[in-house]
């Protein structure tokens, strides 16, 4: 534990040097970096011992606030959080450190660093907290150095109204998880999670939801994740990574952990989560399809994979509910395996759109085109995220969705209605994602990258740094790995899996283990196939040495002066399937037909909004706005008038407490 | 034991480029020609194999990756899939669900190649092929969740070794509606009419043959033999459910599966001459139809 | 598990679903036809067979109406009327079969939790007799042509007879027949009022129709 809280000492230590240091760039990323990837390596050495081992170890100090106490622990469920939260945040420090770099002339680049850090405090002490008041405390931590960081460019209107939105979100999610701790507390007469038990099922239903817009709010759950495709574009890249890769799975761990504290759940939680992955990871892809800015086309793919976690979690607990330990593992596995997958190929996926951002100075999908050629690295590495969050083996995307159809699947074929209905939802909607995400993300792929350049921004490609490079082939290589040695990670599951269901031991560990065989099945097929995969690739050398191999223009039907604004457009790529799904999207057209014999002119601009935002969000603040504004009577702009504002209070306060 | 399952996997890889000649000779003598023969498509490979190639300017490593990659794809589904109650080389608990997701991404990159040369009708190709196979998808697997249902087996060689005739009397309306849902994502993912017309001569209006349009060479022959493949092993997953004849005596079964290839092939054959295309727009339609057929019958096995 | 009817139940789910994705008002036509026929074959089927007088006049009788006459006076309206198709339905064919399975996978929950006793015979007679109704009441909520709402009614009006077959095996004449009278006269009243829609304004549109009210 001491270990643990070193590291975040030595974090918060880099964060400090390098806002000390501000003004000299180099030197301020230097001790950001250093600091975030030191302190890192050192506090996730206790978290993989109890990812491990299980031990669960804590730490207590007295605090002297009503209510709140200085307590911490790492326990599985922590571990599980943790280890992404500290590998990512150090992979996406050594690609901002050079990133950043490209702001010296303009900015303090030490402001950025010191909330990076603290950043990454905050996620770590969030995880670890065992108090309500201290959970909050990180919470807020977490919350507002998030918002100075998407606010970074601040001297951009769309920035600012990001960064409101943004604020604005938090504040409402953590609203909520204020009332619920406050449930809380006054039931169990303590804010330690160690102390409350027993909740009555009727305040648990309450805290539940109180728990799903808390949480879900943090996490992106549908329609009430409007801030994300705001704040996820404008912070700079390595912080979308971040933020995107394991800040918003804090929101699933609240959820994770507010689960095990309410006792057992009744079989509508277990709906409710599973309908609101569904929906939360159909509509999410659908959105991202329709956009047409890379990194907010990722911020909707995250509200996606959000959707299969909690489908995940929504069986596993439904595995709880029915008492299948099958249903149970292998829910919970997939869930939280993906918890680590999306951090893995998200934060790859970030950091490319990063490196084309910094490269092209663009994110407009259609702008770009062919800079496979200028950009290699990135491209191939680009290539393998987006291979891994489509879901497709042999990398790690597939293995959490596979787990997660394997529960269903199984406990499907012995149950009756009620455990076929999830079985059906949970296929449909996964087979659905998974194609979505597929047209998404060759979409992405294949206009950003492969084609010809589409405009000059795309022609000033060039390739990023060796630190960029590096973070980019670390997470690569990670997608794979994770994918390969996937039927070990399983295996080392049966702690975390204990804690979140309650089941016995013995049932956990076989569940793992035949999970773990059937994954080793799916290793050696993908091992075979790499092997086929490189003889093919031999075989077909041997074929072309010697021949007659020519270079040409692509067959263009005919038409003999074929140009790259002739290629097939992002817009016009995704068009089927955002026809065919118009009910959710109202995607809104303007056309501009050309005219006559020689048109001049003609233009066609779609545009998706979102709308849980337009629906939902913008009457609601109508209304509001509409209500406070007859308070607005109350404001003068009078300097005195508001000190005597105070001075009543005061006065009024003292005399209530008087009598 | 290890030499039937590997007799499975011969079997699907040397005979597979047979179907295609097949439904071509229907094809032809429903148009009352002669038509190309049998081994058309063994020919076409062959002389393919054979020459060299030419590659557009604007393509990249991805556009000669691709085909290696769809080939070994093939190659590995055919272990996966059973034939004629001969189980799979490879199987285990959950294998349908690789088997669905391989063959994404073996579309992956033939999504991708068609991107890579930049070319406006490729894109087009691109686009519905995403757009129909994401709606398809959907109708297997639910498809194969209902046989598994029934079966109380989710690996695809004991699902398929435990059906036999007698299904027909006891769930016969639900192997229907399995059997056209499985009949539909057939046709859509080897573009057959009504879905797609591999003999139209119209870029505008293609959708696989769009997408290879650039492909020469060896390049072009592991694309066509991957293509055929695909078909033979989907076939097989076809009439495992609708014709599942299990004799215990191996040569026998496996002489009736075959039997029952030619016969499906010829159906195709038949479909393709006697009806036209569909709209565009109607497919999607098709496809979700056929996802309905599919869970109607899960609900129904359920019962 | 009784086959044959089983497979009459599904043949209603998928001409159900199919006249949910069907822009072709003749082909609809034809459908519900189709389904007429079927379901007047129900009752002797149930009844294994028996010919007994009073069921066969009642086949004959429901058979001639649902299959012949009603057909017959709606096809005579399209005719007179000049549309073929129901252009711009409220809600797209697609996501009407979509929501068609959803509401099938509802009323199969909804008939699962009903104890009724005609489970002996089928249990899907209940759960689909519901999800005829309700696609009844969903065709003609979703589409804007009045052919197709009178079309949407008799699909309805198949629903509760499968409904009442279902409950009163042996003497379902009475309920029946009063609701085909209601049937009766309201196609013909439709009809005639179609014809006359048609002929003030140029068009079956129901919803232009709310512009009378001024």
């Amino acid at each position: 534990m001491s270990l643990f809280l070193w590291g975040l000492v030595i974090i918060f230590v880099g964060g400090l040097a390098s806002l000390i240091n501000g003004r000299r760039a180099g030197l301020a990323s230097f001790f950001g970096a250093a600091g975030a990837v030191a302190g890192s390596i050192t506090a996730v050495i206790p978290a993989f011992k109890v990812f491990l081992h299980g031990v669960t170890e804590s730490f207590r100090l007295n605090w002297n606030i009503p209510f709140g106490s200085f307590f911490v622990q790492i326990d599985a469920i922590s571990a599980v959080f943790l280890i992404p939260i500290f590998g990512l945040s150090a992979i996406a420090a050594v690609y901002g450190a050079e990133y950043l770099l490209a702001y010296r002339e303009k900015k303090n680049l030490g402001a950025p660093w010191f909330f990076y850090n603290l950043l990454l405090i905050g996620m770590a002490l969030v995880v670890v907290a065992r108090n309500g008041l201290l959970f909050l405390v990180a919470w807020e931590i977490m919350s507002l150095s998030s918002f100075f960081l998407v606010t970074f460019e601040y001297e951009r209107q769309t920035v600012r109204q990001a960064g409101l939105i943004y604020l604005i979100a938090m504040h409402i999610g953590t609203a909520f998880l204020v009332v619920f701790f406050i449930l809380l507390g006054h039931h169990a007469g303590s804010l330690d999670f160690d102390k409350i038990s027993g909740v009555p099922s009727s305040l648990a239903n309450v805290l539940f939801m109180l728990a799903i817009v808390g949480f879900g709010t943090k996490a992106g759950f549908m329609p009430l994740h409007v801030w994300l495709p705001y704040a996820h574009p404008a912070a700079p890249s390595h912080v979308s990574a971040v933020m995107s890769g394991v800040m918003i799975k804090t929101g699933i761990y609240g959820l994770v952990r507010a689960l095990t504290i309410l006792g057992f759940p009744p079989a509508w939680w277990c709906w409710v989560l599973i309908l609101i992955g569904a929906v939360s990871g159909v509509l999410g892809v659908l959105f991202a399809l329709a956009q047409h800015d890379l990194k907010r086309l990722l911020a909707y793919h995250s509200v996606e994979n959000i959707g299969i976690i909690t489908i995940g979690l929504g069986v596993g607990l439904l595995g709880i509910n029915m008492n299948s330990p099958i249903l149970a593992v292998l829910g919970f596995a997939g869930g939280l395996f993906h918890v680590i997958n999306h951090a893995v190929f998200k934060g790859l996926l970030f950091l490319g759109a990063g490196a084309v951002l910094h490269s092209c100075k663009t994110g407009h999908i259609d702008l770009l085109g062919g800079i496979i050629k200028r950009m290699p690295w990135t491209a191939f590495t680009f290539l393998i995220g987006s291979i891994a969050i489509c879901g497709l083996p042999p990398l790690n995307g597939f293995v959490s969705e596979f787990l997660i159809y394997l529960g269903v699947f199984k406990n499907g074929m012995g149950g009756g209605l009620e455990a076929v209905i999830p079985a059906l939802i949970v296929i449909g909607a996964l087979a659905l994602i998974g194609g979505l995400a597929l047209a998404c993300f060759t979409k992405a792929f294949g206009v950003i990258f492969l084609g010809h350049p589409r405009s000059d921004y795309a022609q000033q490609a060039h390739e990023v740094g060796p630190g960029m490079k590096f973070s980019m082939v670390t997470l690569a290589a990670l997608c794979l790995l994770l994918g390969i040695f996937s039927p070990l990670v399983i295996k080392s599951a049966e702690n975390v899996i204990l804690e979140i269901t309650l089941l016995t031991f013995p049932d956990v560990q076989a569940e793992l283990a035949s999970a773990s065989t059937v994954l080793w099945n799916f290793v050696f097929v993908s091992l075979i196939l790499f092997g086929i995969i490189g003889v093919f690739t031999v075989l077909r050398k041997l074929l072309l040495s010697g021949r007659c191999v020519r270079q040409t223009v692509t067959w263009d039907c005919g038409y003999a002066q074929p140009g790259p604004k002739m290629q097939y457009t992002a817009t016009s790529f995704a068009q089927p399937l955002t026809d065919l799904f118009k009910l959710f999207l109202r995607t809104r057209k303007d056309i501009s037909h050309p005219k006559g014999v020689f048109p001049v002119q003609s233009a066609f601009h779609t545009d998706t909004s979102d709308i849980s935002e337009k629906y939902m969000y913008e009457p609601a603040y109508k209304w509001i706005s509409l209500l406070l504004s007859k308070l607005r009577w109350f404001q003068h702009g009078r300097l005195q008038i508001y000190v005597l504002y105070i001075a009543l209070t005061l006065g009024i306060l003292l005399i209530w407490k008087m009598m | 034991m290890i030499i039937l399952k590997l007799l499975n996997m011969v079997i699907a890889l040397a005979a597979a480029p047979l179907l295609l000649g097949i439904i071509n000779r229907t094809k032809a003598v429903f148009a009352g020609r002669t038509g190309q023969p049998l081994l058309q498509l063994y020919y076409d490979i062959w002389k393919l194999l054979r020459k060299g190639a030419v590659y557009s300017r604007s393509t990249s490593w991805i556009f000669r990756v691709g085909p290696v990659i769809g080939l070994s794809v093939a190659l590995i589904a055919a272990a996966l899939i059973p034939f004629g109650g001969l189980p799979a080389v490879i199987s285990f608990k959950g294998d349908l669900i690789l088997f669905a997701y391989l063959f994404g991404l073996s579309r992956f990159f033939t999504v991708l190649m068609a991107m890579d040369t930049g070319s406006s009708f490729e894109g087009m190709g691109a686009s519905r092929e995403v757009t129909f196979s994401t709606l398809s998808e959907p109708a297997l697997l639910i498809g194969l969740a209902a046989i598994a249902k029934y079966t109380g087996y989710i690996s695809l060689s004991q699902m398929f070794s435990s059906l036999n005739l007698s299904v027909w009397l006891n769930a016969g309306p639900a192997f229907v509606l399995v059997g056209f849902a499985i009949l539909i994502v057939f046709l859509t993912e080897n573009s057959r009419i009504p879905i797609d017309d591999p003999n139209t001569h119209l870029e505008l209006t293609m959708i696989h043959e769009v997408m290879i349009l650039d492909h020469s060479g060896p390049d072009l022959a592991m694309i066509l033999y991957g293509a055929a493949i695909k078909m033979w092993l989907l076939g097989a997953i076809l009439i495992g459910i609708v014709v599942p004849v299990h004799s215990g005596n191996a040569l026998f079964d496996i002489s009736a599966a075959m039997l029952f290839m030619i016969l499906l092939a010829i159906v195709i054959g038949v479909i393709e001459s006697s009806m036209a295309r569909l709209k565009l727009l109607h497919v999607p339609q098709l496809l979700i139809g056929a996802t309905t057929l599919s869970i109607l019958a899960l609900v129904l096995i359920l019962r | 598990m009784n086959n044959a009817a089983d497979t009459i139940m599904i043949f209603l789910v998928l001409t159900n679903l199919t006249l949910l994705g069907l822009s072709r008002l003749g082909t609809c036509i034809r459908i519900v036809a189709v389904q007429g026929v079927v379901l007047g074959l129900l009752p002797l089927l149930l009844n294994g067979w028996s010919l007994e007088l009073h069921l066969v006049f009642f086949s004959a009788a429901i058979i001639s109406l649902k299959g012949i006459v009603f057909p017959w006076l709606l096809t005579r309206a399209l005719r007179d009327l000049k549309t073929q198709r129901e252009v711009e339905p409220l809600i797209g064919y697609g996501t009407s079969i979509a929501l068609g399975m959803v509401i099938l996978v509802i009323c199969m929950w909804l008939g699962s939790r009903l104890p009724l006793p005609v489970a002996a015979m089928s249990t899907l007679i209940v759960p689909v007799a519901f999800f005829t109704i309700m696609s009844g009441l969903f065709l003609i909520i979703s589409r804007k042509k009045a052919v197709t709402q009178v079309l949407g009614y008799l699909v309805m009006e198949n629903g509760i007879y499968t409904f009442g077959v279902a409950l009163v095996q042996k003497q379902p004449v009475l309920v029946e027949l009063g609701i085909l009278l209601d049937v009766f006269v309201a196609v013909f009243v439709m009809g005639i009022t179609m014809f006359h829609i048609n002929r003030e304004f140029d068009h079956i549109d129901t919803d232009q129709l709310s512009r009378l009210k001024v």
